[in-house]
């Protein structure tokens, strides 16, 4: 098992390079400049363009300026933001708890009710409710995000008044983060009625941020349990007597969730990129509403260490993903 | 342990606020995080609400509502017969804020007028580069440089500004946000702690707000400073809760979670209105939409040709289409609101047999041009491949064909400005400081030409009366100067001047005081909260 830890960690090393490279070139290939943005409509006169480029270092052969970026991410150093003028690193781990937070209840609710969904519908195959529920997976995932969000928030917020239109907490409550994530902070401190706060602000997020996955995963469940359902040692526990419920939820469902881990740990990823959209419309202060302005700022620094540091979150969960694989699939290990 | 502190700070900061629970708080749904809370160099709107505007002041102020300069921390000034000298009696007896990270030993006075300004020229002040990627744009962008030689103490109240031209807009740069007035006694102590940067995070000023607290990209709280030397604010807490979706802030507005929000979409403005507990302010902008025609290139370069299309432009039509009830003709480059607009110009009138006739007369028969279109929506302009559209169907009644080119935004401007452009250039400009030389001289004079003067036009005897306005300092003279350089400007025709727009502010119908400003500035000084 270490072994095999150490195998997939060592994988690591070249794609961390691989996507420096990506992400450094990536915002350099982008039309735009980032002195010309930050100088709008004023313009800015060619002598001080270059006094503004030799003092941001964008002067220097580009080969010389990602070797000087790579060394300084190996010392910890991610530069420090042409807007803020604060260290990318600082923001991202004041931001990255709040984008953590949606997305975990995003992944459990649609987990909690994609996985029962899929399983129903394998079940019931063929019937009017397996038709449903991948029709509305269907339409879950073609949902436009955007426009779902503020259908969202003007019925349930503007006009019934049950949610909170957009922020993560109402703003009576002034808690100081601990930890960043506003559930635990707010328990943390003992405040029953934050907590609920928080949590009233979360319900819609979480349901606009959840609507893809939860389609994905109701549709990968719903064909996995189908593929199980087709296999002897199914026909060979219904023959013995078992009980339907015995056979689906202990003989097929474990054999089938393993493709659906899979699933769940890929669409961890796609709820990042889910999150920037979600974040703007629910001014949530999190990594993806900064990553969208610092690119729409050409804020080179942010820009293409907010990638780096996401790619290797998402390597971190993944490789998780695959030791819990490895745990339940005793197969993949020896391979 | 310091889990156990912070839970401790917390505790007696949440019993603070309970027992402040009949504290008047107002909610303003900013639209975008500030870059941090030093006001000499951010150069964003909403920089400037949650900094300049909030915490600091400058030796000069604008008159509430209007562009006007009134005294801000100088009770007075006196300028030199040659104007080569403008000297500032200081306001006595002004208090920084007191913080739990400072605490201020004496009262402002010379030393802090001439620090806030030489951090931002003096390579060797050790602020000038105190924060990474730092650079002081405003100060280089008003030509600062240009005109500043020194700043000198006369003695603890009196500071003298010694020019190198005379500069009649001075004062008006002196109100802009990176004017404001930081500490030196703190800059000093943070300096001597080795934490200069916090001067960008724990910010002082002598404003009427102070900081209380600010969490990334979300909420910045402020208190009323109860030393104030102004009246002190009528609202205790202000809190910017930060709402970067325009449709959003309107939902929050609705829904009760904002006070007041700035910028709404256009579309929502009559739904807003129509809403029996909000109110929408409204007023024209400092800005200008306008198309730049290359006069430098053929058959741009005949005035003929220049007035022909524009003749043939049906400009209300346009104005109606794409701003929707929000904008206005402009005849002018500067808006009505402007003093010196010159309300006796004429403007070229809608005749497409007219622009027919003029553009045969200037020997052009068959006409092929590029016609470019902004590829993103600003507050002068809300859709400029629209009104691309319209002018090139406006174009083909008279024989011209126009083919829309765009680009990404800075790569549009980029392009724009070179001085072998093709075809007519749409952009605008919204005014810094109310001067109508921050129009005249940025847009159109010799010197912006590669900068921001995108018909590279460069007119002797306008040049001649926008510097001569610019180095008088009486200002019916200046008035004169101008209104006769818009009579040339119309003449001329380097650029189709398309319209002003109007900039709407909504707000709770229980806020009031709320004054809008021509500047786009959101002040909060005078405003309450009835319940």
């Amino acid at each position: 098992m270490i072994s095999f830890i150490l195998r997939k960690l060592l994988l690591i090393v070249p794609t961390v390079i691989g996507i420096s490279i990506c992400a450094f070139a990536f915002v350099r290939l982008l039309p735009g400049d980032p002195i010309l943005a930050m100088a709008g409509e004023h313009g800015v006169t060619p002598e001080r363009y270059e006094v503004l480029k030799e003092a941001f270092g964008y002067n220097l052969p580009i080969w010389q300026q990602y070797l000087n970026y790579l060394g300084s991410v190996l010392t910890g150093d991610f530069g420090v933001s042409l807007g803020t003028k604060r260290p990318v690193l600082n923001e991202f781990l004041v931001l990255f708890p709040a984008t953590v937070e949606l997305a975990l209840f995003a992944i459990i609710l649609a987990t909690a009710v994609g996985v029962p969904a899929g399983v129903l519908a394998a079940v019931k195959r063929g019937s009017w409710l397996d038709q449903a529920t991948m029709g509305v997976a269907l339409t879950g995932y073609s949902m436009p995000i955007f426009w779902w969000g503020l259908l969202l928030i003007m019925f349930f917020s503007s006009y019934l008044g049950w949610t909170p239109v957009s922020g993560r907490i109402a703003l009576s409550f002034f808690l100081r983060p601990i930890t960043g994530f506003m559930t635990i902070d707010s328990l943390l401190y003992g405040n029953w009625p934050a907590f609920v706060s928080a949590l009233r602000h979360l319900i819609l997020p979480t349901v606009v941020l959840a609507t893809i996955p939860l389609a994905v995963i109701a549709r990968q469940t719903r064909s996995a349990m189908l593929e199980v359902l087709g296999e002897d040692y199914v026909r060979t526990a219904r023959a013995k007597g078992l009980t339907p419920k015995r056979v689906i939820n202990v003989h097929a469902l474990r054999n089938a969730l393993i493709p659906v881990i899979t699933t769940i740990g890929l669409q961890i990823g796609a709820l990042m990129a889910g999150a920037i959209l979600t974040e703007t419309i629910f001014s949530w202060p999190g990594i993806g509403k900064w990553m969208i302005e610092s690119i729409l700022k050409r804020d080179y620094p942010v820009v293409q260490s907010g990638l780096l540091l996401i790619a290797l979150i998402i390597m971190a969960v993944n490789l998780i993903v695959d030791v819990l694989y490895a745990v339940i699939n005793p197969r993949i290990r020896v391979r | 342990m310091k889990l156990m502190k912070t839970l401790l700070a917390a505790t007696a900061m949440m019993a603070l606020a309970a027992g402040a629970a009949q504290a008047k708080q107002l909610v303003f749904c900013s639209e975008a995080s500030p870059a941090h809370f030093d006001p000499g160099p951010t150069t964003g709107g909403n920089d400037f609400d949650a900094s300049a505007h909030t915490m600091y002041d400058g030796l000069a102020a604008f008159v509430p509502g209007s562009t006007d300069v009134e005294p801000g921390l100088a009770e007075s000034w006196e300028v030199s017969e040659d104007g080569l000298e403008i000297t500032f009696k200081l306001r006595s007896g002004v208090k920084f804020h007191t913080q739990p990270y400072f605490t201020p030993t004496r009262d402002f006075n010379a030393d802090d007028v001439i620090f806030s300004f030489e951090r931002q020229y003096k390579e060797d002040n050790p602020y000038f580069a105190y924060l990474a990627n730092l650079t002081w744009d405003y100060y280089q962008g008003m030509d600062m440089p240009r005109y500043v030689k020194e700043i000198v103490k006369v003695d603890d109240l009196t500071v003298k500004f010694v020019l190198s031209e005379p500069n009649a807009p001075m004062i008006a740069n002196l109100a802009m946000p990176f004017g404001s007035i930081v500490s030196k006694e703190y800059a000093d102590q943070l300096a001597a702690a080795g934490t200069p940067e916090l001067l960008s995070t724990q910010p002082i000023g002598t404003g009427p707000f102070k900081f209380v607290d600010y969490q990334l990209d979300s909420v910045i709280r402020y208190a009323a400073n109860d030393e104030y030397w102004g009246e002190r604010p009528k609202i205790d807490d202000l809190i910017f809760a930060i709402t970067p979706d325009q449709s959003v802030r309107a939902q929050k507005l609705i829904a009760g979670e904002c006070d007041i929000i700035p910028y709404p979409a256009p579309a929502d403005v009559e739904m807003l209105q129509a809403n029996e507990n909000i109110t929408v302010l409204e007023q024209e902008g400092l800005n200008i939409g306008y198309m730049s025609y290359n006069v430098t290139e053929p058959p741009f370069d005949n005035v003929k040709v220049r007035k022909a299309l524009s003749m043939a432009i049906d400009k209300q039509a346009i104005v109606d289409a794409v701003y929707q009830g929000a904008g206005q003709v402009a005849k002018n480059l500067i808006p009505p609101t402007m003093w010196s607009y010159n309300d006796a110009i004429e403007d070229d009138t809608y005749d497409v047999e007219g622009a027919k006739a003029l553009l045969a007369e200037a020997g052009v028969t068959e006409l092929t041009t590029d016609l470019w279109a902004m590829p993103v929506s600003r507050p002068y302009n809300p859709n400029a491949q629209r009104v691309a559209e319209m002018i090139q169907a406006d174009w083909a009644a008279i024989g011209v064909t126009a083919n829309i080119v765009t680009y990404e935004w800075t790569e549009y401007r980029e392009r724009g400005k070179a001085e072998d452009r093709k075809g007519p250039f749409q952009i605008g400009w919204t005014g810094d400081n109310g001067d109508p030389d921050n129009f005249f001289a940025t847009l159109f004079s010799c010197s912006a030409i590669g900068v921001s003067n995108y018909s590279s036009w460069c007119n002797e005897e306008f040049e001649d009366l926008i510097q001569k306005a610019k180095v008088t300092s009486d200002p019916e003279e200046r008035t004169a100067l101008y209104e006769k350089a818009q009579e040339i400007f119309k003449a001329e025709e380097p650029a189709l001047t398309l319209a002003h727009s109007k900039v709407f502010v909504p707000m709770n119908k229980r806020v009031t005081g709320f004054v809008q400003s021509p500047l786009g500035d959101h002040v909060f000084d005078n405003v309450d909260v009835t319940e």
